[in-house]
């Protein structure tokens, strides 16, 4: 029986006494290759951008929101709706007895605000909310401090801006102890928050925090004094957060009085937003996943066309390695070997093609393509899968041709 | 060394049914040198094809080197093939990819011999026919009659049993021609078995034995009148 060795050689020597042909057969799978690899890279390269800044939002944030309730009609002819949420429930949420595995609850009511210092004017979002903003948001002060506890409970004029509405603001020298306008209120400020540094959500950096009661009394344009717009909460940890989550929606049910079918609020985790467009944006692979799979399958069907082409321009050549002792298995083996050859340096020329568009388009794109090593060699095995199942007909075919009938044929 | 008997072979090509051998009872010793003649149409391609286990026969028994050929499925008569019989055509049938060694060597890699051996016995083979200086060469490098001696070359190196040969000087000029019958003269010589397929006089009578045939069935014709080539 032929070795591997020799088959492999005469593989080669065949597929390289017809080069232009060879290089031409493999670029169908190359193109398809890289296709795959570029749309699979760039979908998971945005899913993780996506799940990042998710995640930059506060360690095991939930936030409960108002949602009008399909039962309560009354609410939504009114143009804005007005929230659900009180100060009252974020007091009982804080409750340990209630909610033991929430460690933090920030209730926060925001609204755009026209800011005025002594140099310009800038219009942001003012945002009221209580110190345990901080520890749920996940942010830090940069210079000065947060306001307090007793700051909010005295409704102090004091806030805390952004660092890109700090230096819109204030071009030059400290904006700490400054006096600005919001609105028409003057506040002072007391603190800076460190940049979150993330370069598409720039509104992160660009906001205005007050104490809740203060935006309460002299910013909000709600009727309602006591109502909030969003209540953060931190979980404990990762593990219990779906706990934390239970515990939040069964309060806010039975205190709203009302059943998860005609729920006033919604509350949401980080992971299920991590998990909502984590499934937004694998559909959108596998779409155009699917897609440069096409152009795959169409690679393949090149792969199986030319090794048809090429059984019935070698039949002498079987017939006579047939006529030498070759079995019909050495001959099917052989003509399996070359489309594999085919399929699989296609593939690594796929897969390096990938790897340079991935380096190419990244900075172009501003997007991070994000290839795998198990997605690459995935890329490869299907490559070499599709020259072998390519190969299987026309193999077969030369395999059956008969030795006399392929030595006669001139 | 090669016992038939009763040997037929019909072809059916659509509705119409071809009996190409009716018939053939052949025997050939141990280093007998037997020509078969014939015109075309008579059966003596067919003949060949059997007698090289490229095709078997419809009837009767076919004993090769004491082993029955005639019913044999296509993986063993290709390894029959490999091991006993070394084919000599008229086209040369030589793969113009690769040189002259290489060509020589491919009865060998098929036989599953390794690469060092398979070397040297080809490198035999090749001097054995004369050519020990154009190993290099590629087919077309070669002139006719050098590409036939490689193509001996490649029959002899497995050492079969028997060299079949078809129509070998088919295809030379008439110096080649006495070139390659002198070649098969010196194999005999030295114990081959040869069957040389012909439409050649010339060929014929180089053989110890001659046998014509028509139409199907063998006719003895013996140079030298010796019992045994043909009944």
């Amino acid at each position: 029986m032929m070795g591997w060795t020799e088959t492999l050689r005469t593989a080669i020597a065949a597929l390289n006494a017809r080069r232009m042909r060879s290089a031409l057969t493999m670029l169908g799978i190359l193109i398809g290759i890289a296709a795959v690899m570029l749309t699979v890279g760039l979908g998971q390269g945005a899913q993780q951008q996506i799940t990042d800044q998710i995640s930059s939002l506060g360690s095991n944030l939930i936030s409960v929101s108002p949602s009008q309730s399909t039962s309560s009609g009354g609410f939504r002819g009114g143009g804005s709706a007005v929230s659900t949420l009180t100060m009252q429930d974020a007091e009982m949420l804080a409750d340990p007895q209630i909610a033991p595995d929430v460690v933090a609850v920030a209730p926060t009511s925001s609204t755009s605000g026209s800011l005025q210092s002594s140099e310009t004017t800038w219009t942001s979002t003012v945002v009221g909310t209580v110190p345990e903003w901080l520890t749920v948001r996940a942010r830090e002060v940069d210079t000065g401090r947060f306001f307090t506890t007793a700051e909010v409970d005295s409704s102090a004029n004091v806030a805390v801006i952004g660092s890109e509405t700090s230096s819109e603001l204030f071009s030059v020298g400290s904006p700490i102890g400054q006096t600005i306008s919001i609105n028409g209120q003057s506040f002072t400020i007391i603190g800076v928050l460190a940049s979150e540094g993330s370069s598409t959500t720039s509104s992160l950096d660009d906001t205005v925090l007050v104490p809740i009661t203060t935006f309460a009394s002299r910013l909000s344009t709600s009727s309602s004094a006591n109502s909030v717009s969003t209540i953060y909460l931190s979980g404990k940890d990762t593990d219990s957060l779906s706990a934390a989550y239970q515990q939040v929606n069964t309060a806010l049910l039975a205190s709203h009085q009302v059943t998860s079918e005609n729920a006033d609020f919604t509350v949401t985790t980080q992971a299920s937003l991590v998990e909502t467009a984590t499934s937004v944006t694998g559909i959108l692979t596998l779409l155009l996943g699917g897609i440069a799979a096409i152009s795959l399958l169409v690679g393949g069907i090149g792969v199986m066309n030319i090794m048809l082409v090429s059984v019935s321009e070698r039949v002498r050549e079987i017939g006579l390695r047939k006529a030498l002792g070759a079995t019909p298995g050495v001959i099917r083996r052989q003509f399996l070997v070359e489309a594999g050859i085919l399929g699989v340096l296609g593939g690594l020329v796929g897969v390096g093609l990938g790897f340079a568009g991935a380096a190419i388009l990244t900075p172009i794109l501003s997007m991070t393509v994000l290839i795998s090593i198990p997605a690459t060699l995935i890329a490869l095995a299907v490559s070499l899968g599709i020259g072998l199942v390519a190969g299987v007909y026309p193999a077969s075919r030369a395999a059956k041709l008969a030795p006399i009938d392929a030595l006669r044929s001139e | 060394m090669l016992q038939m008997s009763g040997v037929r072979k019909t072809y059916s090509t659509g509705v119409v049914e071809v009996e190409a051998l009716r018939g053939i009872n052949l025997d050939v010793d141990a280093g007998e040198y037997l020509a078969i003649m014939g015109p075309s149409g008579s059966g003596k391609s067919t003949l060949m094809h059997i007698i090289g286990c490229l095709d078997v026969p419809t009837a009767g028994t076919y004993l090769l080197d004491g082993t029955d050929v005639s019913s044999m499925s296509e993986r063993q008569l290709a390894e029959v093939r490999n091991k006993k019989i070394g084919f000599v055509f008229q086209q040369f049938n030589l793969l113009a990819s690769l040189t002259a060694i290489r060509n020589v060597e491919l009865p060998l890699v098929y036989a599953g011999v390794p690469a060092a051996e398979r070397r040297e016995r080809a490198m035999a083979a090749l001097e054995k026919v004369g050519l020990a200086q154009r190993v290099q060469h590629r087919p077309g490098e070669l002139s006719g009659g050098q590409q036939q001696r490689v193509s001996v070359a490649r029959a002899l190196v497995t050492d079969p049993a028997l060299i079949l040969a078809d129509e070998p000087t088919g295809a030379l000029d008439s110096h080649s021609t006495a070139e390659i019958l002198e070649l098969f003269g010196e194999l005999n010589e030295s114990g081959r078995t040869i069957v040389v397929i012909t439409h050649e006089a010339e060929v014929g009578q180089r053989a110890k034995h001659l046998v014509h045939i028509y139409d199907g069935l063998l006719r003895e014709s013996v140079p030298v009148a010796t019992a045994g080539a043909a009944r």
